[in-house]
């Protein structure tokens, strides 16, 4: 098979490296902490070159989504096998891996923010042993996710990342750490254990030929799923628009959505992301928050089509929610991570509403959003992080007039909140441009008075930029340093992200367009009851 | 007839060996004075392993045996080989046990009543008479009785073991009168009989109503459902540790294991051709998947919502293992194979779980002298292996991958899904959540708050591997689960049906 190292699969390497390396930090004596720093570091950067590998690999064009022929780097073997008795049938799981223009994006945003977050996580100072292996393991997780193709295993690797973001939270996290970690831990198990019902629902529902010995079997292969043929017409999800169908997938959407968070379901994140510790913060913005929009493209688009079409609209108008209501309370903060994590529900309202679309504009913007979003949220979280480490305070209203004493810091942090405005030449620009440009042809009012929002951020953002770096510097702030070498190594690969995207966008739309646009295609036919297209 | 008697021994064996094997142990207390604290203990681990390889020969075997009084299938295969691993653990806990030392002059009779109900559990397991039933419970209760008082100095263990009596003789008086019922009616006492007498459809519906009723309440006794639960807490917290976690799994299995064959064998219709799995069709007339779900709903909430509120380890254990019943009892509403294949597969998670926590509780009283969850702060950073794997555990229990306690509660939702019980798989779901709370407020304690007294706890090289042997299927079978699978679902076979 091509695409192997040492007998084993890219993608197995990408995910798996930082377990390795949770192994070796394990191993590694308690007193040693800067080998374990550096364990973690090495694992993350190889990760980030297995990227790069893929990435250069990467054959633009395919399709994805429902074809196993448009799928690359795909990993298929049997991981339970149980041949069943006369009841129950033939029980079989797949370890099944494959990336397509969808997961592309995120697998390289998830391998430069883990990178980054180790960078970020160099000045930790208890427990480091569990730091390093918890992170890790978090890594793997988080990309198992986007690389999962059977949704058992898409499920396992979902909640593999619960247990180690309570504990990050909870041992290393601010004053509230606790509060936040078990709100976190619960709404997002709440969510998990809905999409764990639609999945068994689905695997009994789907019925599909056994390959191997030519039996039919139920199956939890993703892509079966997406197939209306698949389905036993007697199953509780069998036909096109029917009542549990719109329930199940209902069900999905509150699973994915607690994720985004979509408004609701979204009082987990200020709390969450405001006591995480820097690291963690960057991971929850830049990596959790787009895996809800991820499940929403992935899952519940493709495997029901026709829900989607129906509930379109009121997902736009939950984007708009999103968007005004997180720029309104990013606005009335005046602690500098509570802005930044509503700012966070404000961007992700505009993946949704470009994902609502349902036209490649839309979606193409959504996806992009989310892989924008990822590089620019982790940005702006670091540089909290940079002034929390020196000042120790995160209030907005105790700056002002850094912009001399910290000159280097400025400049970036220009950067990141000029991109965070949408400004042309800058990454969101183009995403955001392309998701209102979709939402605007379907949904038109919905998308002119989410425009509101573009206002509102450029009103917060440009406010904060007053309030820390203009006016005068008040006295206690005189020895404050710039930033360093460390926060350097963090700050500068994702700010050359940030201007490439928004000058050349053309090198991420380019691999993705042609799955979404069969995203697209699929669910428009397949959801309005014409046969699938291959 | 003295034939068919002496063929049937063949069939008890290991039955046999576990009745030798308590005499024994009660014997070793007339060596030195009956002070010898590891002979008694090592005794009746030889007895455990001597039925343990006996057991192990009977694999496969299906037969009727004492004129069908006694079910050797596999399905009693399957609860005898977790009465076994149970038992063994059980002995291997008490020999750790500080608690237990109160009483050192009496060794012998502790291990001899582990053994007697563990033999009374087998009988349970495969009981298809209904007097053999009713003397099977009896036994096991009674041992119980006397072991959860077995501690006799503490005025709780007293308390625990009085309410146990008075609970265990009215429900076990209430299944009498519904076995009365059944056998004033029917004329048989043998369930298959009884699964006859009721195809032949002639049967008063409202009688054998309440005489399934009051056989519900001595079994729901048992497992403690709601609303029959009310001994367990106090039972729990009472009786010594070891006692306890043996009370939480042997007995509770047992239970089940009878509920399961009484109602299967029971109302199932051989007549229908082919016996189509979960069609449990002489329960006719009434809805009585009903009640077992209404019954199932409360026990899983009662359980978990009180556990919210408890600030003692071994209490909080208990409701959670209320709940855990009521879990169980969500696979055997659907009334199908699959519900029991779940049910059957749940227990080995359960076992693996439950014993691993109450072996951490153990561990933890005896060193750190504490039960409270408070007493838990910092454990992570003065015993870090115990720590973990009571997080593991704990997180197995919440049922959380990448745990075993997860794919056990899958196949349960699994079963409910695929008999269309949407609402009950919710509402277990959504338990899940509660429960969490409950569990995660244990592992905040253990990590998130510092301990005042930094000093390191170890607990030796050989209760780390004994954890280790505890806490690493809890994840190697949730990344393999196909022989669990496999083996449950072949272990629904019962005598007599396909």
């Amino acid at each position: 098979m091509q695409y192997q190292f040492l007998g084993i699969g890219y993608l197995t390497w990408i995910t798996f490296l930082p377990v390795l390396g949770m192994a070796v930090v394990l191993l590694i004596p308690k007193a040693s902490t800067n080998a374990m720093k550096w364990t973690a570091l090495i694992a993350t950067v190889l990760q980030l070159v297995v990227a790069a590998v893929i990435w250069i690999n990467f054959k633009p064009g395919l399709t994805g989504i429902n074809d196993p022929n448009g799928f690359q780097f795909v990993e298929k073997y049997r991981w339970i096998d149980l041949p069943g008795v006369a009841w129950f049938g033939h029980v079989a799981v797949d370890y099944f891996l494959g990336i397509d223009g969808l997961s592309i994006p995120m697998v390289i945003l998830t391998a430069l923010i883990s990178f980054v977050g180790v960078v970020a996580s160099w000045n930790i100072n208890k427990a480091h042993k569990g730091y390093f292996a918890l992170y890790l393991l978090l890594d793997t997780g988080m990309m198992g996710v986007f690389v999962a193709l059977d949704m058992f295993l898409f499920y396992v690797f979902w909640e593999l990342m619960l247990l180690p973001m309570y504990f990050l939270i909870g041992i290393w996290g601010g004053p509230r750490r606790e509060y936040a970690a078990i709100k976190f831990f619960l709404y997002t198990l709440f969510g998990s254990v809905l999409i764990l019902l639609v999945m068994l629902a689905l695997y009994f529902s789907v019925v599909v030929k056994d390959p191997a010995t030519g039996q039919m079997m139920h199956s939890f292969d993703m892509l079966a799923m997406m197939n209306p043929q698949n389905f036993d017409p007697n199953s509780l999800l069998a036909g096109i628009g029917t009542y549990w169908r719109y329930v199940a997938f209902i069900a999905l959407f509150i699973g994915f959505a607690i994720k985004v968070p979509i408004f609701p379901f979204h009082t987990w994140l200020p709390d969450a992301h405001v006591e995480a510790p820097t690291a963690i913060s960057v991971i929850l913005a830049g990596v959790l928050l787009k895996m809800g929009t991820y499940g929403f493209l992935r899952v519940s688009f493709p495997i029901f089509p026709d829900a989607i079409l129906k509930f379109a609209y009121p997902l736009a108008i939950l984007g708009f929610i999103n968007i005004v209501y997180g720029a309104l309370c990013a606005m009335a903060q005046t602690d500098f991570k509570k802005l930044i994590a509503y700012s966070s529900i404000s961007h992700m309202g505009v993946v949704l509403l470009g994902i609502a679309a349902l036209n490649t504009q839309g979606v193409a913007g959504g996806v992009l959003q989310m892989f924008n979003h990822g590089v620019v949220t982790a940005m702006l979280f670091l540089i909290v992080g940079v002034i929390y480490d020196r000042a120790h305070t995160r209030g907005l209203n105790d700056f002002g007039g850094l912009a001399n004493q910290m000159p280097v810091y400025t400049g970036i942090m220009t950067i990141a909140f000029f991109a965070a405005i949408g400004l042309p030449g800058l990454s969101e620009f183009i995403s955001e441009l392309l998701s209102y440009l979709g939402a605007f042809q379907a949904f038109r009012w919905v998308a002119i008075f989410s425009s509101i929002g573009i206002v509102l951020t450029a009103g917060y953002m440009l406010w904060t930029l007053q309030r820390v770096f203009l006016g005068q510097l008040p006295d206690k702030w005189k020895e404050l340093s710039d930033v360093n070498g460390r926060e350097l190594v963090a700050l500068v690969p994702l700010m050359v992200v940030v201007i490439i995207l928004g000058v050349y966008p053309s090198i991420m739309l380019h691999p993705m367009s042609s799955t979404l646009n069969h995203l697209v295609d699929f669910v428009h036919k397949v959801g309005t009851g014409m046969t699938a297209v291959k | 007839m003295a034939q068919t008697i002496y063929q049937s021994f063949g069939y008890i064996l290991p039955e046999t060996v576990l009745s030798v094997f308590f005499i024994l142990t009660l014997l070793t207390a007339l060596v030195g004075k009956g002070r010898s604290k590891y002979l008694p203990a090592y005794t009746a681990l030889l007895g455990f392993a001597v039925a343990g390889v006996l057991v192990f020969l009977q694999l496969g075997t299906d037969e009727l045996v004492f004129s069908g009084m006694y079910a050797v299938d596999p399905f009693s295969w399957f609860f005898k080989i977790i009465f076994l691993v149970t038992g063994i653990l059980i002995v291997i806990f008490s020999m750790q046990s500080r608690e237990l030392e109160a009483v050192s002059t009496k060794y012998a009779e502790y291990y001899s009543l582990i053994i007697s109900l563990t033999i009374g559990a087998f009988f349970m397991a495969g009981a298809s008479n209904l007097l053999m039933m009713y003397l099977s419970l009896e036994l096991v209760s009674i041992s119980s009785y006397i072991l959860s008082g077995f501690t006799k100095e503490n005025p709780r263990a007293d308390e625990a073991s009085l309410k146990y009596v008075i609970y265990g003789a009215f429900s076990s008086g209430l299944m009498l009168y519904g076995i009365s019922i059944l056998y004033g009616l029917t004329g048989e006492l043998n369930i298959y009989a009884f699964n006859q007498a009721l195809a032949s459809g002639t049967l008063p519906q409202v009688t054998i109503l309440v005489a399934i009723v009051l056989m519900l309440a001595g079994l729901g006794y048992k497992i403690s459902a709601v609303p029959f639960h009310f001994w367990t807490p106090d039972v729990y917290e009472g009786a010594p540790v070891t006692v306890t976690a043996f009370l939480s799994v042997t007995s509770k299995a047992a239970g089940f294991a009878m509920l399961i064959r009484f109602f299967k064998i029971g109302f199932i219709d051989v007549a229908a051709q082919p016996v189509m799995a979960g069609m449990w069709e002489l329960f006719r007339g009434f809805n009585w998947t009903d009640i077992i779900a209404v019954l199932s709903v409360l026990t899983m909430t009662v359980g978990n919502l009180v556990a919210l509120w408890q600030s003692n380890m071994k209490r909080l254990l208990a409701y959670s293992s209320i709940a855990h019943a009521g879990y169980i009892l969500m696979g055997f509403v659907t009334l199908t194979d699959q519900g029991i294949s779940a049910m059957l597969m749940y227990f080995v998670a359960y076992l693996l779980m439950n014993l691993g926590a109450f072996y951490v509780v153990m561990l933890v009283a005896n060193k750190y002298h504490t039960e409270d969850i408070e007493g838990y702060s910092g454990l992570g950073y003065r015993s870090p292996y115990i720590a973990f794997a009571l997080t593991v555990f704990l997180f197995s229990l919440t049922g959380i991958p990448p745990t075993f306690g997860f794919i056990g509660k899958l196949y349960l939702f699994a079963a409910l899904i695929h008999t269309n019980y949407i609402w009950l798989a919710v509402v277990g779901v959504l338990n899940s959540v509660v429960s969490l709370y409950y569990y995660v407020k244990v592992i905040r304690n253990m990590y998130l708050v510092q301990p005042e007294d930094k000093t390191r706890v170890d607990f030796g090289f050989g209760t780390n591997l004994l954890m280790t042997i505890l806490m690493v299927p809890n994840i190697a079978l949730m990344l393999y689960f196909t022989p669990v699978l496999s083996w449950a679902q072949h272990s629904v076979l019962m005598f007599g049906l396909r």
